[in-house]
């Protein structure tokens, strides 16, 4: 295994990581603040769609980006609306949108565009493109260290730079600001909120919209991004892995980064590596290789990866007790 | 008292006049009025479900009042929610305490007053505050320390800091000793006698009368939602207090003669208890109770006192030897489970009766026969059990227990909280225990129905019953207990003979400090 092909490895796993890590912090923000999300997965599917349908019928990835987030924001309302002003069940809530979504979009493409679910293949506006850094091509010449600017930081698209983006400035959102105190509150102890004279619903529908922004952006990110199009349940359960994650960094952002890049790793070496041989063990079936990072998920669900502790509140509708 | 006696003139700095508040049928509140003057602290005493609690948050805006007006310092104010009461200067201290766990003092501070989108000056003005707090009221606590790293008597300072810091002039405190030893109490008091020189008013919601007396200028009595008297404190006694609360004489203090005490009833050597967590709860504990003996155990709420009871009721395994009249019986694995517990003679009132005691959906009669519904005379044959008969031991137990309403079929979950022990209580001692274990036997309990759950346990132990009482009211241990042992930190940290101690001692003990002062005068408790 040479450098380059490290490099690449580990560039298909910014690549592959992106949607995670915008799954696994809407899923942070949500959580944080005391509403279990299992619906990222529902989210990032409508979003998917929804952006892939509007850039194919427009030509502009920056509409479909719009319709996505709008989607995936609509549903994330609904969400909100049946665990904070309703009081329901906030997993059957999240199990419903899931199922929601991967009917919905399977339904409404096959009615608009009659290609068994999927939306047109996209091109040119109509999906993100690689941004090459400035020099790339020069500064890659550099031994060693010119791969790591040309081949592993250029290129990718702009979701990709938002997404890492995003984990700082969810740290400082969280640790920094009136909003992230008062959000980190509410989900561990709400009535200590309502005490202070802060509103908790309205607090809460804060959280669970910027979930669903989120899960937007990675959404749209798989379908006008990583793909050029929409195929029927594409998300393949990455709104579960980037919950796993979540449990994985145990709702820190910095490690929620961190899981994600191991999911991503994963993933990458998966594509890479078909058929690995191992000398006196024979050849490891590519099946296996793919099914890695939902080994790893049922793992770290199982709680393998010691103890985390949820946000207190996580799950409990709030009542104001008599 | 003579430098609050200008207030008077003016305007008083709490008015409610013609309060009422109705939660469906119950009227919780009916035409409260009440003044309670700048700088003094105004106690308000009344049963469970006599309205205070209801009250007070209509005062912080946690509910609307049906009708009536509110005036601080002369001005008539709206109060719609908690937001528009702290603006308005209002201050409460919750008796579960409204704290994020895992956040720091500081960050629990400044939570809903950060006044800028970054926190970081409220976090140092909060700073620069809590230290000059600190110095002018004892108020002292580690700015930066974790909420779950402190202890109770922190975290309700805290409570108090948190309320000064959003300007409280006006501070409510509702059932604050509940969780405190002696001395934190005393602490606490102090820190509130401070407060009121400084200028602040304060409401004291208590039913401890011993607190009221000593701490409050004036105090208000409520009953069944109404308020039946206010009064200034140096001039009336506990008696009276008591007597307005209840609506007719009560006892304070249960009459108790000496027993003859038999041979060693109960016998615990080395129990030890791990909790789920993996923690020992209880170590190494050793004791016994005889005939006719009440052994009090006594300490802080959270140092193993639920573990003991669990253990010795069979409801949790632990280690160690218990006997009973001399014949061992296994505290885990095989024969150690409630029911065993019960056929050896031991009954087990447990502390959480709601959880532990009582199943609320189903009938009075149906729960006077739970743990024991295998025996003979609740069931006509092997498969059948004899419903009827059962309803009729129910009644004649509800009659003899002054059980109200007295109708067997009734739920659990209708009755009163002092109706609901009573139910319990009948259901263990109507068994003819050798033993009795008793947790708690009065919490959530009204004055009238404490003093009959008192004089129960004392006629069992008049017949010649060992009785272990576990509590954490030090009035309720120096009432009903022949000795007394006290748990701290899941060991028995010592052992007294009740006439021969007295609170301070029993509160250096509680605070986990061993040797205390020795033979001080015996202090008169009275509740």
């Amino acid at each position: 295994m040479d450098y380059l092909t490290i490099i690449q490895i580990l560039d298909s796993m910014l690549r592959l990581s992106a949607p995670l890590i915008f799954a696994c912090l809407a899923g942070l923000f949500s959580e944080r603040s005391g509403i279990f999300d299992i619906g990222l997965e529902g989210k990032m599917l409508a979003s998917a769609f929804f952006s892939a349908a509007v850039a194919a019928a427009t030509g502009s990835v920056w509409l479909g980006l719009m319709a996505g987030l709008t989607a995936s924001m609509i549903l994330a309302a609904i969400h909100g609306f049946a665990s904070i002003t309703f009081q329901g069940n906030q997993l059957i809530s999240g199990v419903a949108i899931n199922f929601l979504a991967s009917g919905m979009t399977a339904l409404i493409g096959q009615n608009w565009f009659r290609l068994g679910g999927r939306t047109p293949s996209l091109s040119g506006d109509g999906r993100f493109l690689p941004i090459e850094f400035p020099f790339a091509e020069s500064i890659g010449k550099i031994p060693f260290l010119g791969p790591i600017y040309s081949e592993l930081l250029s290129g990718h698209t702009i979701l990709v730079y938002v997404a890492l983006l995003t984990v700082p400035l969810t740290w400082w959102l969280l640790f920094k600001t009136r909003f992230g105190l008062r959000l980190r509150a509410v989900g561990e102890n709400p009535e200590a909120v309502d005490t202070g004279g802060v509103s908790v619903s309205f607090l809460r529908y804060r959280a669970v919209l910027i979930c669903g922004l989120l899960c937007g952006l990675g959404g749209a990110y798989l379908a006008t991004g990583m793909a050029a199009g929409f195929i029927r349940d594409m998300t393949a359960g990455k709104g579960f892995i980037a919950l796993a994650a979540l449990i994985f960094a145990k709702w820190r952002p910095a490690y929620a980064l961190y899981a994600c890049l191991l999911f991503g790793f994963l993933e990458a070496i998966a594509i890479r590596y078909q058929n690995i041989t191992i000398e006196g063990v024979g050849t490891i079936p590519v099946q296996f290789m793919q099914a890695l990072p939902y080994i790893l998920t049922i793992v770290i669900l199982a709680g393998l990866v010691g103890k985390a502790i949820p946000p207190k509140a996580g799950g409990e509708p709030y009542v104001k007790e008599r | 008292m003579d430098t609050k006696v200008q207030h008077d003139s003016a305007a008083p700095m709490i008015e409610l006049r013609g309060i009422s508040k109705s939660f469906g049928p119950v009227q919780a509140n009916k035409n409260i009025n009440l003044k309670v003057s700048k700088g003094s602290i105004h106690g308000i005493v009344g049963e469970n479900g006599a309205g205070k609690s209801t009250l007070m948050s209509i005062l912080y805006g946690f509910y609307k009042s049906d009708s009536g007006e509110i005036y601080i310092n002369g001005k008539q104010i709206n109060i719609t929610d908690s937001h528009v009461a702290i603006e308005a200067g209002i201050g409460m201290v919750h008796q579960h305490f409204k704290l994020v766990e895992n956040f720091t003092v500081l960050e629990n501070v400044i939570l809903g007053m950060e006044n800028s989108f970054l926190i970081n000056t409220a976090l140092n003005n909060a700073r620069v505050l809590l230290s000059e707090l600190a110095s002018t009221y004892s108020l002292e606590v580690d700015p930066d320390a974790l909420i779950e790293d402190l202890s109770v008597g922190h975290q309700q300072r805290v409570e108090i800091l948190k309320a000064l810091y959003r300007q409280a002039d006006i501070l409510i405190l509702d059932e604050p000793t509940g969780v405190l030893t002696p001395a934190e109490a005393d602490h606490l008091f102090n820190i509130l006698r401070n407060l009121s020189k400084e200028g602040k008013t304060i409401i004291l919601i208590t039913h401890k009368l011993k607190e009221i007396m000593s701490v409050t200028d004036t105090v208000s009595v409520m009953r069944r939602g109404e308020m039946t008297a206010t009064l200034e404190t140096s001039k009336t006694t506990p008696q009276e207090l008591a007597e307005l609360m209840v609506g007719r004489s009560v006892l304070l203090r249960i009459e108790k003669d000496a027993t003859e005490v038999g041979g060693k009833s109960l016998e615990v050597h080395n129990l030890s208890v791990m909790d789920k967590r993996g923690v020992t709860a209880l170590k190494n504990v050793s004791f016994h109770v005889r005939k006719g003996e009440i052994l009090g155990i006594a300490g802080v709420a959270g140092n193993g006192q639920t573990e003991l009871l669990e253990a010795l009721g069979g409801i949790s395994p632990a280690t160690g030897t218990m006997k009973i009249d001399g014949e061992e019986i296994p505290l885990h694995d095989k024969g150690s489970d409630a029911r065993s517990r019960r056929e050896y003679g031991v009954s087990h009132v447990p502390e959480d009766r709601q959880k532990l005691g009582l199943i609320l959906d189903f009938f009075a009669w149906e729960n006077i026969a739970f743990g024991y519904h295998h025996n003979d005379e609740f069931n006509k044959n092997w498969l059948l059990m004899d419903n009827r008969k059962t309803r009729e031991i129910a009644r004649q137990e509800m009659a003899k227990f002054d059980i109200r309403p007295p109708t067997p079929n009734n739920l659990v979950k209708n009755f009163s909280g002092g109706n609901q022990q009573k139910i319990v209580l009948a259901r263990e001692l109507e068994q003819n225990p050798k033993v009795l274990i008793v947790g708690q036997p009065t919490r959530g309990v009204d004055i009238g129905a404490i003093e009959f759950i008192h004089q129960k346990i004392i006629e069992l132990r008049n017949k010649g019953v060992a009785i272990l009482l576990v509590s954490v009211e030090l009035d309720e241990i120096f009432s009903l207990s022949d000795r007394v042992a006290v748990l701290f930190d899941g060991k028995i940290i010592g052992e007294r003979i009740t006439e021969e101690t007295n609170e301070s001692e029993l509160g250096l003990l509680m605070a986990g400090i061993e040797d205390g002062p020795e033979e001080q005068p015996a202090m008169e408790s009275v509740a």
